[in-house]
């Protein structure tokens, strides 16, 4: 069902050539929203659910930006599509195990997906590469005008916009920024990072495993808090933390580069060969693997034009994906072997890596 | 050894002694090994002291009532044991339950940011036009017939202004 999804060439995280930047991956800004006179998607029995989904997909379906959209009732989807769909973060785990009459509303190029009865009636989010928290909150709050237009929600004046959870109450917004963080990872930083936002009620996550040494030195840094404070203030707040952690990851980059620089050339360089060369590797392998070669094209070791690349074969490896593309059920050591035939192929296209870059950035 | 620690959910002895420090506050608690394991105390990742304090079931107060939101029957024992509303109208309803767990959990407890203003007035302007059909018909019924015009204008007025669109760009 979500082949067109899958081979769209122009879709936001996996083809956005321009947009990708150093340490930012990408800018989510999700909001919660729900509808008056219906009780809270898991208060609600399968008729109300049903009512709410069928409601709200008509609804959303006549919105421009949801033109030549999809809509997916969660009911209709394989295990494994919706393993995709949560790789690729248009879904969450939780509406893949949700209860009858679910759904979700997927734009064209995959910048806006909206789960439809997930923990509260609407949860929209707008998506896109690099760091643009402005424009992804202006997107999402247009949209969001558009949709209240015609879909009366519940709001209150003391306590904003009416959530199923109180942790989500007020605006209703999280934002999320994905960031590669290599430098503070290999310097032993990250424990520290970690404490410290989170006293500022910001959270810090793995994307792929928890704690501090999440594979792929990928993390996902949010706002907590969303009641008290306008959603500029919130956007504003976190906007700030994460300059102070980009530049953090950058010194530390420079410091592991200018203290052990052979150690980080050769870190690459094996990164680079075991990916052209590899027979079998696992997930975890490729993700960290992936993180030096990201690493190269930062420090201008590959082409900037290639980071894309990169970024694209780190959701491309995750096994929903390697599964999907093998178009079979196929046992995790074949997994591991078609994502090493990817892998190899994908990379005898790149240039080879040009260490004199390096050079001339001291 | 702490012998005399009782846990704090099922009196059993406490073997289990865990502190957390969330938001500069120290989260302290006392649990027995099967209680320990249930609450996920032993699984390193994600598990939140003050999640589980927050959404432990306290006992009962004598004399308190079991609150219901009369729109979805949510009651008061449900969100303290889930931490979760059932539907919109349970924030008036469980007002006060819910006001100190926001004071812990937000930067404030009065909403900031955006207003759907178009929502709200088309919402006032529904409410409005029910109530003065209500008049109407009230009026019809007692023969109150200048009365009845009197609220067949009113209601026209809103209808008209409707359609035009007015009442859905004006501020509430």
């Amino acid at each position: 069902m979500i082949e067109s999804l899958i081979n769209d060439e122009r879709a936001e995280l996996t083809q956005a050539v321009k947009k990708a930047a150093p340490v930012v991956l990408s800018t989510r800004i999700r909001l919660a929203r729900n509808l008056v006179g219906q009780p809270f998607p898991e208060r609600a029995d399968v008729l109300q659910r049903r009512e709410v989904l069928t409601r709200c997909a008509d609804q959303l379906g006549a919105l421009p930006q949801m033109n030549k959209g999809s809509f997916f009732d969660i009911a209709d989807l394989s295990v494994l599509e919706k393993q995709v769909l949560v790789e690729r973060h248009l879904i969450s785990r939780e509406l893949c195990d949700g209860e009858a009459g679910t759904g979700v509303y997927i734009n064209k190029g995959q910048t806006c997906s909206v789960m439809i009865n997930e923990e509260d009636h609407l949860r929209i989010q707008f998506l896109k590469a690099g760091f643009n928290l402005k424009s992804v909150w202006k997107l999402i709050d247009t949209f969001d005008s558009e949709l209240e237009k015609t879909i009366d929600v519940a709001f209150s004046e003391d306590f904003g916009y009416l959530t199923a959870c109180p942790t989500n109450l007020g605006t209703g917004l999280r934002a999320s920024v994905m960031m590669h963080l290599p430098g503070l990872v290999i310097s032993g930083q990250m424990e520290r990072v970690i404490r410290a936002v989170s006293q500022l009620g910001i959270t810090v996550r793995g994307l792929f495993g928890e704690g501090s040494d999440a594979s792929g030195h990928i993390f996902q840094i949010s706002n907590q808090q969303t009641l008290g404070q306008s959603e500029s203030e919130i956007l504003e707040s976190l906007a700030n933390v994460l300059k102070t952690v980009i530049d953090h990851e950058l010194n530390a980059r420079f410091k592991y580069l200018e203290e052990s620089r052979a150690k980080l050339l050769d870190q690459i360089g094996r990164a680079f060969g075991v990916l052209k060369n590899a027979h079998v590797i696992a997930s975890d392998e490729a993700l960290n693997l992936l993180s030096f070669i990201r690493l190269a094209v930062d420090f201008g070791m590959l082409p900037e034009a290639n980071r894309a690349d990169v970024d694209r074969l780190v959701i491309e490896s995750q096994p929903g994906h390697v599964q999907y593309a093998a178009q079979e059920g196929i046992a995790p050591d074949a997994r591991d072997i078609a994502r090493a035939d990817k892998l190899r192929k994908e990379f005898s296209n790149l240039p080879a890596l040009d260490f004199d870059k390096l050079q001339d950035q001291e | 050894m702490a012998e005399n620690l009782k846990c704090s959910i099922c009196d059993q002895e406490a073997t289990v002694h865990l502190t957390q420090i969330v938001n500069n506050k120290i989260h302290k608690v006392d649990l027995c090994e099967t209680c320990a394991q249930k609450k996920g105390v032993t699984d390193p990742e994600g598990f939140s002291l003050a999640d589980m304090m927050s959404k432990a079931p306290l006992s009962p107060v004598s004399g308190e009532a079991q609150l219901a939101c009369p729109s979805c029957g949510h009651e008061s024992g449900d969100f303290r044991r889930t931490g979760r509303l059932g539907c919109s109208a349970c924030y008036e309803v469980f007002r006060t339950l819910v006001f100190p767990v926001l004071e812990d959990m937000h930067a404030g407890t009065a909403h900031q940011g955006k207003v759907p203003t178009v929502a709200l007035s088309r919402q006032s302007s529904h409410m409005q036009l029910k109530q003065l059909m209500g008049s109407l018909a009230r009026a019809v019924a007692e023969e109150a017939y200048e009365d009845a015009a009197k609220f067949r204008d009113q209601i026209k007025e809103i209808k008209e202004l409707k359609e035009a669109g007015a009442l859905e760009v004006s501020p509430k």
